[in-house]
């Protein structure tokens, strides 16, 4: 069998915490801080306009592109973030913003290409890279940063020469923001080595601190980077699968070429649940988002509280916080604590270089539950 | 946000939150959280803590019943007196002031359906200013303060995702 298979499949590694998810999947009464979605439902609004649309019998493809009213409905929405993007030829509506990633990859890579990713990162970036036929630069963020993306780690990690780069602020897997003078050094680097940038911002509504600022809007870069963004996280609508791209023309362009073969367009029902996100959603996510700002507190404070390192993520649903003393090994760490106390969260080195000694913990979980697994894990801990 | 507005909103959520565990999740310190407890207590903004209860799964009767008042004011006594006395009553559990066909909406609970026909009959339709009473049984609760009272559904969500 194995050998009809391409090379490309047969060399990509299966995702580091599909062993964990095996062993979790046959245990009861696990709690899980290893879920990188929402546990709210999408907001009852967007429901129904799906609804409403199916009785409609609005099943059709929309233009390759999405439906024209909600790439306006998605010019403006991301004003907020002093994105200006024209409906016509700047926005590209996608099945998830994983596809936007795959197609900018497609877009933008050559044979040979290097893409430069920041580590601990999300785990799609470097396996859509080689799928375009790229080769990933991890680019090592620290702790002591708070995991934020420093001039000098791009400069160490040898990104000067590569093609592009990939930014994922506010960060998954460990919560970290980009201050605008953080995003002003890294433009620096970006056009002193002419780098183009593909810029991950899903989590851009779920900031804590102080709003979301983008690497496209600082000037001279809105013309290198596209940007990522949809209604997974904020609008907790991740299986209605959409998401969006913002870029320049020729490069949105050049991903709708890729997409109108491969996706023909993004799901129909989802487009209309999507556009009554953003026109009647709004008091929904900054209800989720306080929810989790205040689980993101009780969290911090309940690690650092444990001996548990914990810096202050200020994005995202995710804290990344350290192995208590005496355990190096963030994976023999993750499964004793899942064997012994049936919590689950997931080893920072599956996100990279970087990650290693951390643990990723979601607090995209009920608060009642956050409290049990915070116990479970201080009896752990204090064994 | 003010931090008694905030503690408010995680009260209204969770009244049994302790208060080390709001100081977690507002970054203020427990004791500062007792203090600011007790100032809402004290300037009676918060009037009491009380369970959410599903009364189909304890093994008694309950019957809870909505009532709608009909009343006649003179000179000497206006809605407020009419109030007062009616809310004196254990039977109500909430009551009322509403715009529309009627004056008051009086929530009434008792142990039988004879209960409260026979408290509304007796005690409530009696008041002088009392004209009219219209009473509603209730016959199936779905949501109490915010609380949907069906199973609830199950996380469907895959242990761990990327």
């Amino acid at each position: 069998m194995s050998r009809h298979l391409s090379t490309r499949a047969q060399e990509t590694p299966p995702s580091g915490i599909r062993r964990f998810f095996e062993v979790a999947e046959e245990m009861d009464d696990v709690i899980s801080l290893g879920v990188g979605e929402p546990d709210f439902s999408a907001p009852w609004a967007a429901r129904t306009a799906a609804i409403d649309s199916l009785e409609r019998g609005r099943t059709s493809y929309t233009s390759n592109r999405g439906r024209r009213d909600l790439r306006e409905a998605i010019a403006d929405r991301v004003e907020r973030y002093d994105h200006y993007y024209d409906p016509d030829d700047e926005i590209l509506v996608t099945a998830g913003a994983s596809e936007a990633v795959d197609l900018a990859m497609r877009a933008l890579v050559d044979p040979g290409d290097t893409v430069a990713v920041p580590e601990p990162s999300y785990i799609s970036y470097t396996p859509t890279v080689s799928f375009a036929g790229g080769d990933s630069l991890p680019v090592r963020t620290r702790a002591e940063e708070e995991f934020a993306l420093r001039y000098e780690d791009l400069e160490r990690a040898g990104a000067a020469d590569a093609e592009a780069l990939v930014l994922c602020y506010p960060n998954n897997p460990t919560g970290a923001v980009m201050s605008e003078d953080g995003l002003a050094e890294v433009a620096e680097f970006v056009e002193e080595h002419d780098l183009f940038v593909l810029s991950d911002e899903i989590y851009a509504a779920l900031r804590y601190e102080d709003d979301h600022a983008s690497i496209a809007t600082i000037p001279g870069m809105r013309e290198r980077t596209v940007v990522f963004n949809g209604f997974s996280k904020a609008y907790a609508m991740t299986g209605f699968r959409l998401g969006y791209a913002l870029g320049p023309s020729e490069v949105i362009g050049a991903m709708n070429r890729i997409h109108q073969y491969t996706m023909l367009s993004a799901p129909t029902t989802a487009q209309y649940a999507a556009l009554e996100a953003i026109e009647a959603c709004d008091d929904a996510v900054e209800d989720m988002r306080r929810a989790y700002d205040r689980r993101r507190r009780f969290v911090i404070s309940r690690f650092n509280e444990l001996g548990m390192d914990c810096f202050e993520a200020k994005g995202a649903f995710y804290v990344f916080p350290k192995c208590p003393p005496g355990w190096e090994d963030d994976e023999a760490f993750a499964e004793a604590l899942l064997e012994e106390e049936s919590v689950a969260l997931v080893p920072g080195r599956v996100f990279g270089e970087g990650g290693e000694g951390h643990l990723r913990v979601s607090y995209a979980t009920g608060m009642s539950e956050l409290k049990t697994a915070l116990n479970r894990i201080e009896s752990f801990v204090r064994e | 946000m003010d931090d008694k507005r905030e503690l408010l909103d995680l009260l209204l959520r969770d009244a049994r939150e302790s208060p080390e565990d709001i100081a977690r999740q507002t970054g203020l310190d427990a004791a500062a959280v007792e203090t600011l407890l007790t100032e809402l207590e004290e300037e009676g903004v918060v009037r009491g803590y009380q369970a959410v209860v599903d009364w189909d799964r304890v093994d008694e009767e309950h019957v809870q019943a909505q009532l709608e008042l009909n009343v006649e004011l003179d000179r000497e006594t206006g809605y407020e007196e009419i109030a007062r006395r009616i809310a004196k009553f254990p039977e109500v559990s909430s009551l009322r002031l509403v715009s529309g066909d009627f004056d008051f909406a009086v929530d009434v609970e008792g142990k039988s359906m004879h209960d409260v026909s026979q408290f509304v009959s007796e005690r409530i339709a009696p008041i002088p200013e009392v004209t009219q009473t219209v009473t509603h049984f209730v016959m199936e609760t779905y949501k109490e303060r915010g609380i949907e009272m069906g199973d609830t559904d199950e996380d469907d969500r895959l242990t761990f995702s990327p």
